[in-house]
């Protein structure tokens, strides 16, 4: 068969349609947006009526997948490694339950934090949740673990999570794709017992998970993911998980190591080859992107031995993307560079987009909040994160989504005035709306401006579940009619819009200002299909 | 055969549509293809990356080893400076506009990045914004860059042209003739270097 060239995202996406997926539940997350998308595109996914449609949150995405899973049909939840501690609760319960129809979890990481506010390694969840998990080396392996992945979930009834990292999830290469499976029918479990977690249920489930473990490991074992490659000189042993296996194979000419390699792409570890490479060699290298997950299991807490190296023991660092240069130096082969950056060149910063609403949102913020000096402006993840940054310098906190709100709410509980909390039209539903209800429901004096671009943006513009709704979300919420205003962030409003936020700061309740106009990249992309439109 | 190649520029500025078009015409050529995007928070002004790798055998990592690209392909001056680590410091070339995106308060005074170019053994400084403009689209100047790179590049030239071509095919013949113009006087002015 052909190759198809794919984004790791993409190959994953594609591996999901072909092995007989229903549905796909995601929130866009960077570096795993991509999958949701290709599926929303995807002319197979729509003759397959494969439901796509983006997800309030990584939470309700997870239990819809679960809810898919549980009437008997194949559901795949995407999300980035931080949207997993917001499904976390469906997440680590559904391991519980157990899976009907194939349940596959994918979370992709983002080390070195392109993109992101940390750097945690989901395979730590994937342990925590007792469940089978994989980690693609390359873009035909994300492919063929996907496929495998919903077999596997059906074979053992169980959530089975595959782990991306940025550098798979946003490279492409070409794909080799198997044959199409189709989709399950509904199919109802029988034991009437199975998803309801009941104390009494629970602790038989929890049982049966345990008693799991040992088969999983097997599939380990003899997982066609998991390699040992067998090399003359034991002087040094290397484990390679994920991506960093290929790291390291492009430091070898024809990538033949000398050393004993064991790759490793499926979880739980398989101990008896782990125990292999330990016995058989002098000294033994963990690169693993991520985390040191592998290398703190084998060296143990005590390190009684001290040849397990990694980035615990410094061989790698401790944080950060790994590459091949840093592989090199932890094997003590020559290390290349090619010449110096010339000191003239200086950082260039993400910044907000020439016209986009958020500028006109902080300079407005700026002006009304001067008198009151800093650290008052609690903001949120998006786009407007970058109201940190020069010539804004504009807000106090980010921290984790819908976490503005809650996180001025305590700032107000502790006697700070005034206080503004920054948040998006599609945070605020993500995780925004339980927030502004505490503050509603002891009255706190706190004013949240939504900034209201209509799109989910900096993800690249998907829909949001706010579009046109806010006014009334917060009115339901309890937020009184006269404290909601919607305002336009344009200079002309300028001083108005000044004004008005004033005015809110120095009531002693809870007010919403919503600074309302389109994202400037969504707009510009609809004018240009507009005028497509026009001349054909 | 092999060519490792460190693509750049500000994030928005289409450095992707090259790789696309390489790409294309790699994989038709049967040739082995791996290239990491940058996407995300950078996209917004910043500056943006991609390790595009193209081989005759399977390729194992996803970027490129610094010290070990042959190219830097970029359509911002400042920006093909940054990635100068990766490249070859003996066989690579670097690729260049010569046109200033200006997004920062610092950006460094014209003609001393001139002066850091000029330092450089091989390359191709070119203003593709020119070029592009008086062939009558601004907008193709990352064309005009790939053609270029192209005497550089190992395929062709007529594949990498029948690639522009299937590359705009949808958006009309206007467009592609435009496209093509562009990718060819880019040719021109490194063969006459």
């Amino acid at each position: 068969m052909a190759k198809t060239l794919f984004l790791g995202d993409e190959a994953v996406a594609q591996a999901a349609l072909d092995a007989g997926l229903s549905g796909v539940y995601a929130y866009p997350g960077t570096p795993s947006t991509e999958i949701t998308e290709f599926i929303q595109n995807s002319k197979q996914g729509r003759e397959g009526q494969v439901h796509s449609i983006w997800a309030g949150n990584e939470k309700t995405a997870m239990e819809s997948a679960i809810g898919m899973s549980y009437a008997g049909k194949r559901a795949m939840v995407c999300m980035k490694h931080v949207g997993l501690n917001v499904a976390a609760d469906p997440f680590m319960n559904s391991s519980i339950t157990g899976a009907n129809g194939g349940l596959v979890v994918v979370v992709a990481d983002d080390p070195s934090m392109h993109s992101s506010q940390d750097e945690q390694d989901s395979r730590f969840f994937g342990k925590f949740a007792l469940i089978p998990f994989y980690e693609p080396s390359n873009q035909q392996e994300a492919y063929d673990i996907t496929y495998a992945a919903f077999e596997y979930s059906e074979k053992f009834h169980t959530p089975v999570l595959i782990r991306l990292t940025t550098r798979l999830s946003h490279s492409r290469a070409g794909v080799e794709r198997k044959e199409a499976r189709p989709q399950n029918p509904l199919h109802i479990e029988e034991n009437p017992k199975q998803f309801i977690l009941l104390p009494a249920n629970a602790r038989v489930h929890y049982r049966t998970l345990l008693g799991k473990q040992e088969a999983f490991e097997n599939e380990s074992l003899n997982s066609p993911f998991n390699k040992y490659i067998d090399g003359a000189d034991k002087k040094m042993g290397i484990i390679a998980s994920g991506i960093a296996y290929n790291y390291l194979m492009e430091n070898f000419e024809n990538h033949q190591c000398p050393y004993p390699v064991l790759k490793i792409s499926q979880y739980p570890l398989p101990s008896k080859l782990i125990a292999k490479i330990v016995d058989e060699c002098e000294t033994v290298l963990v690169a693993e992107e991520g985390y040191p997950f592998i290398e703190e299991q084998v060296r143990g807490i005590l390190n009684r031995t001290g040849n397990i190296i990694g980035r615990l023991s410094g061989a790698l660092p401790r944080d950060g993307e790994l590459n091949p240069n840093l592989i090199a130096k932890a094997l003590g082969l020559p290390d290349t560079y090619g010449m110096p950056i010339p000191e003239l060149v200086v950082p260039r910063p993400p910044a907000l987009c020439v016209g986009c609403p958020h500028i006109d949102s902080y300079l407005a913020i700026n002006e009304a909040m001067a008198e009151h000096g800093k650290g008052k402006v609690f903001a949120d993840i998006g786009c407007y994160t970058l109201g940190a940054l020069p010539p804004y310098n504009a807000i106090y906190t980010t921290v984790d989504m819908g976490a503005s709100i809650t996180m001025a709410k305590g700032a107000a509980d502790a006697g700070l005035r005034p206080v503004l909390a920054v948040i998006g039209d599609s945070t605020f539903t993500h995780s925004g709306m339980t927030s502004l209800l505490d503050c509603v429901y002891e009255n706190t004096p706190v004013t949240v401006m939504i900034l209201d671009n209509s799109t989910t943006g900096m993800t690249g513009g998907q829909d949001s579940h706010a579009l046109g709704v806010l006014g009334e979300i917060c009115k339901g919420l309890g937020v009184k009619e006269e404290h909601i205003h919607r305002i336009t962030p344009l200079k002309k409003d300028h001083e108005a819009n000044v004004e008005l936020i004033k005015k809110e700061l120095a009531y002693e309740g809870v007010s919403v200002i919503i600074p309302t106009r389109e994202c400037i990249q969504t707009l510009s992309r609809r004018m240009k299909k507009q005028q497509a439109a026009k001349r054909s | 055969m092999k060519i490792d190649i460190i693509l750049a520029g500000v994030g928005g500025q289409g450095i992707l549509s090259i790789a696309t078009i390489v790409g294309y015409a790699a994989v038709k050529r049967g040739m082995y293809m791996k290239q990491a995007e940058v996407h995300g928070m950078s996209q917004r002004g910043g500056d943006v990356q991609s390790h595009f790798r193209l081989s005759d055998q399977e390729i194992a990592s996803d970027l490129i080893p610094m010290g070990k690209a042959d190219m830097i392909i970029s359509v911002e001056p400042m920006e093909s400076l940054r990635y100068l680590p990766w490249l070859n410091p003996e066989t690579g070339w670097l690729i260049t506009n010569d046109q200033p995106f200006v997004n920062i308060p610092n950006y460094p005074d014209f003609d001393q990045l001139n002066a850091e170019l000029g330092k450089l053994k091989n390359k191709v400084v070119i203003n593709a914004d020119q070029i592009a403009k008086d062939l009558g689209s601004a907008r193709s100047a990352n064309m005009v860059i790939l053609g270029a790179a192209s005497p550089y590049l190992g395929i062709p030239f007529e594949e990498i042209e029948a690639a522009v071509k299937e590359n705009f095919a949808r958006k009309g013949e206007e467009v592609v003739n435009t496209n093509i113009k562009c990718l060819r006087a880019g040719r021109e002015f490194a063969e006459k270097l």
